[in-house]
């Protein structure tokens, strides 16, 4: 593919995130796996859970930093720039034209509707990106049969895994910043060589 | 993002009331992309329209977009250090307990009756299991929550 064509595509795929992913930029993680399965030449799972964990540390909207960083991983500085701003296009425009009803919107029994079928919905989308990244985290290839599953399994990484899980879900320590998270963990990798 | 909006927006600028801005955060959740970005494009409207919006929008876009250019750019050159390589090793692995812990928290929130429940198992099936594009669950997740208002019902 030419370097014009890529850029053409990653504008498409932004173009379709920005349109589709509602509920914030976590809601844009299961339109960017779908993406490194679309096109493996972009970059791997590995590489996009190193760039979430990367733009989750990040001060700044969720969502622009992966578009900023997968858009950079796929085509450099224009990739970066082409792929925010399809990203926020479609949310400026209909943001622009809302605006001029604004109260009304909110209030419509039928966008509260099609709001409360999505909301299940897209947490079911995030669910399922989780479990690519999870799997990318844990697993040192993924066992295609039951006696794989010792073998495959990093026991260490899903110690550590559920270490941060469960204080992430305490009450007090679920209000830490996930930089502290990610930088201890980090810390813990590079000291047991993980 | 939203306590530094009160702050700058609120307080210091007096662009937008307090109620303004939480009734701005509550639609950026309820429209397409993400949520700081929408929040900043309504008080750029309401303050100079159209231009207003562009200006607000592209403010809020830039200091992220910069600064994560500069670490993807060095990011690039220290991947392949071995230390950096076990970080990462370590940081994946906290990254994917995080976004397991936001999941957790949206279900607490919007996955409780049983209708929840199923369309919540339901797209992620049609998504993880039978690869389908994550398009049609928002678009049939949406048709669905329309057609269940249409008939009285409440998702």
């Amino acid at each position: 593919m030419t370097y014009f064509m890529t850029l053409l595509t990653l504008f498409y795929e932004y173009l379709l995130t920005g349109l589709f992913a509602v509920g914030g930029g976590l809601a844009t993680l299961p339109f960017l796996t779908r993406m490194c399965e679309n096109h493996p030449d972009w970059f791997s799972m590995t590489e996009l859970t190193n760039m979430v964990a990367v733009s989750e540390s990040t001060p700044g909207p969720l969502g622009v930093n992966m578009s900023t960083f997968v858009g950079y991983t796929v085509g450099g500085v224009p990739g970066a720039v082409v792929s925010t701003f399809a990203l926020i296009l479609p949310s400026v425009i209909i943001v622009l034209i809302i605006s001029k009803f604004l109260s009304r919107y909110m209030e419509n029994k039928y966008v509260q509707s099609v709001f409360s079928g999505l909301r299940p919905a897209v947490t079911g989308l995030i669910a399922a990106a989780a479990w690519t990244v999870i799997k990318t985290a844990l697993f040192r290839f993924f066992p295609t049969a039951l006696s794989d599953i010792p073998s495959s399994v990093d026991v260490y990484a899903v110690i550590l895994f559920f270490v941060v899980l469960i204080l992430n879900q305490i009450k007090p320590l679920s209000k830490i910043h996930p930089v502290v998270y990610i930088l201890a963990s980090a810390a813990v990798s590079v000291i047991l060589k993980l | 993002m939203l306590p530094l909006l009160q702050r700058e927006i609120v307080d210091k600028r007096k662009w937008a009331t307090e109620e303004e801005i939480l009734n701005y955060f509550a639609i950026g959740q309820c429209t397409p992309g993400v949520i700081a970005v929408n929040t900043s494009t309504f008080i750029g409207y309401k303050q100079r329209k159209v231009p207003g919006a562009i200006f607000a929008t592209l403010g809020v876009v830039t200091p992220s977009f910069i600064i994560i250019l500069l670490i993807a750019m060095l990011f690039r050159s220290f991947a392949d250090n071995v230390y950096v390589m076990h970080a990462f090793k370590g940081i994946r692995i906290a990254a994917g307990a995080l976004i397991l812990s936001s999941v957790i928290r949206l279900m607490k929130k919007n996955v409780r009756s049983v209708f929840q429940i199923a369309l919540c198992v339901i797209a992620f099936v049609i998504v993880a299991v039978l690869g389908f594009s994550p398009v049609w669950v928002v678009v049939g997740a949406g048709l669905f929550g329309f057609a269940a208002g249409k008939v009285g019902k409440a998702v």
